[in-house]
């Protein structure tokens, strides 16, 4: 065993980036559910996302307009969701897990001609010379764009469900539809912006995951990411800032694994692979003591009869 | 196209499976269940490969049907029951957890053969497995690996702690070993044959704790895309050439050649002739293939591999040539023996110098 081999600086550098894709995707899903909606098509729309993000991005040779595309892409795919459950009024989860495997199948279709090349690298450290500060340097200033856009989204979707009226608006749509369409309130015009905000923010972490983490374009490689995502949005009882805990969490705990691991230490290899999702749920589990619980309207659809 | 299920439906009923299909009047189908995409760029792709072979050799003769992604277990057994039922002939199941569905399914239908990959049981007449000697290309990476790292520390993702895998590692730690005293192997497992967000993060934990070498067990070239990005960091293409990361990181590559297995079985099922039997080739049958190796490998380097190769394939060198002992100490291997099958196959232990635990 060496744990000297572990550098506590790279481990927590790894760590957020590793977090990002399932922050990322797990807030937008946040927004959805607290509207009312339960989109379990996740996975579906951030592998789209990874994939058009890709495609542009290459095409392009720009990076950022790959995570523009990666957000309309996942967008566009979520407006099939909005489509099926708000117009046709189908069923929400066979909606969502249909979404998953139409999502899963269309990247791959896309993405036929693009393995193995090569995408334009994100700049690394655009913060620049803040970075280079010993210890503080890699952990706070010494990531990409994405990392610290992640955050802002977290925060401001906090700050918007928590202080503001559109904020309120979508809560109340979310807690009981029948009760805010009786206020006037166009329930399911509010449900679609919400649906489209998740698939936008899922496509943006599977562009993270293409673009950035691995940074190539595999099929199927968002690997169960949406998953975790959508399981962490329970788990943080549909708080903002719980998701931004768990997925952290989750991230840091997947990479001290392994870096357990390479450094030979003596716990059995199963108790490291299982530990991040053990830690996460018992960790969420016991700060969701409190009472907090499921929209009410959650997954229920909406008709507006009578 | 209801007339044709009819009659293919008939035929199965009266029992008509395997050679009596050779008459002309059938199409063989042969059918392919795999563990990952084809497009992973490494594993599923070669078998892919040899599907589209076996396709190229008999023409319309064969019908091919394959299924992608199919998680180990009992989504498999769906899969292939599903495949025999719609008539397939053979059916090819290539990855190791597929062995007990494989052997399930071919229970229950007694005319359909199987072939199962990597796998070593064969409970009825029409099972057969086959492997490759993957070990003798491992022998070849470590050779390479110990002279090119400078830091003396490699790196190795695992997939699962099965015997096929560990039976890799000790090959690798055995050769890079030998021509540097000093080496010392890092292994992680990920528990998955392929996931490249999760192989990228392990590619890129072993590189922060100093490997300079990343060998990998895992399908995708995410490790090559991390090693690439980290630079100054060898790499191997696994199961593929993932030749669009050469000539650096990746160094050279094995490469698994199952077309000519795949050709040969159809064809033995067309004939009738088929049976059921264990197949375990390497370099010397051309089952396993060692990609070109680059120029940012020094020349006597190459020339050393490229010997050992040819040793390898006309069987004067194998991989696992004693003394050699076992990781606790007690002996494996006396001067000059060499590991038969059966230990090698049902392989649990790291040889004497690898750090670390099989997990169990």
């Amino acid at each position: 065993m060496d744990l000297s081999a572990i550098n506590p600086i790279l481990l927590i550098a790894a760590m957020i980036a590793a977090a990002t894709p399932i922050l990322l995707a797990a807030i937008g899903e946040l927004v959805v559910e607290r509207a009312g909606v339960l989109n379990l098509g996740v996975e579906g729309m951030m592998i789209t996302g990874a994939v058009c993000g890709f495609i542009i991005a290459v095409n392009t040779g720009s990076p950022t307009v790959g995570f523009v595309a990666a957000a309309i892409g996942g967008a566009v795919l979520s407006l099939l969701f909005a489509f099926l459950t708000q117009v046709a009024l189908a069923n929400q989860v066979a909606s969502g897990l249909a979404l998953t495997l139409f999502g899963l199948g269309l990247s791959s279709l896309m993405g036929q001609s693009y393995v193995g090349i090569k995408p334009p690298r994100a700049e690394a450290t655009p913060l620049g010379p803040p970075a280079d500060i010993p210890v503080i340097g890699p952990i706070i200033f010494g990531h990409d764009l994405m990392v610290y856009l992640g955050l802002g989204i977290v925060a401001g979707t906090w700050a918007v469900l928590k202080f503001t009226r559109m904020g309120l608006v979508l809560r109340a749509v979310g807690e009981n539809h029948d009760a805010a369409h009786a206020l006037g309130y166009k329930v399911k015009r509010i449900r679609t912006l919400a649906i489209l905000f998740g698939g936008a923010c899922a496509g943006l972490g599977g562009a993270y995951i293409s673009l950035i983490r691995v940074p190539q374009w595999t099929e199927g490689m968002t690997a169960g990411v949406g998953w975790i995502a959508l399981a962490l949005v329970v788990f943080a009882s549909w708080k903002p800032w719980r998701v931004l805990l768990g997925a952290y969490l989750f991230g840091g705990i997947t990479q001290l694994q392994l870096n357990l691991q390479g450094a030979g230490v003596a716990i059995p290899v199963e108790y490291l692979a299982m530990s991040p999702y053990i830690v996460t749920i018992i960790v969420l589990v016991i700060l969701s003591a409190d009472k907090a619980r499921a929209p009410g309207s959650l997954g229920r659809t909406f008709h507006a009869s009578g | 196209m209801k007339f044709t299920t009819l009659m293919a439906s008939a035929a199965l009923a009266l029992g008509l499976a395997g050679g009596a299909y050779a008459d002309g009047h059938e199409k063989t189908k042969v059918g392919f269940v795999y563990v990952g995409p084809v497009g992973d760029g490494g594993w599923t792709y070669e078998h892919d490969q040899g599907r589209l072979a076996v396709e190229e050799e008999f023409g319309d003769a064969v019908e091919t049907v394959f299924v992608e992604n199919v998680a180990e277990g009992p989504d498999s057994e769906r899969v292939m029951t599903q495949m025999a039922l719609d008539g397939a002939d053979l059916i090819f199941t290539t990855s190791f957890g597929y062995m007990d569905p494989t052997n399930n399914v071919a229970a229950k239908f007694p005319d359909v053969k199987f072939e199962h990959a990597t796998g070593y049981k064969r409970l009825h007449p029409n099972v057969s497995t086959y492997s490759a000697r993957f070990y003798e290309g491992r022998a070849i990476q470590g050779h390479i690996a110990g002279k090119m790292t400078k830091t003396n520390t490699i790196g190795y993702i695992g997939s699962f702690p099965i015997p096929e895998v560990i039976r890799g590692i000790n090959s690798a730690y055995i050769h890079a070993k030998k021509v540097n005293p000093d080496v010392e192997f890092k292994i992680i497992w990920v528990y998955t044959w392929f996931d490249p967000a999760k192989e990228a993060d392990a590619a890129k934990t072993l590189i922060d704790q100093g490997a300079d070498v990343v060998l990998q067990h895992t399908d995708s070239t995410a490790p090559q895309a991390a090693a690439q990005e980290a630079g100054g960091v060898v790499t191997f293409g696994q199961a593929s050439d993932m030749g669009q990361y050469a000539p650096f990181p990746r160094v050279s590559s094995i490469i698994d050649d199952w077309a000519p297995y795949y050709i040969a079985r159809t064809r033995a099922v067309m004939d009738g002739t088929w049976e059921s039997k264990d197949t375990w080739d390497g370099i010397g049958a051309g089952m396993v293939g060692i990609g070109d190796i680059s120029d940012a490998v020094p020349a006597d380097v190459k020339e050393e591999a490229l010997a050992m190769k040819a040793a390898l394939a006309d069987g004067s060198y194998h991989a696992f040539t004693g003394p050699l002992n076992k990781q606790d100490g007690s002996p494996f291997l006396a001067e000059g023996e060499t590991a038969d099958d059966g230990t090698l196959a049902g392989m649990n232990f790291y040889v004497e110098g690898i750090e670390g635990d099989i997990p169990q």
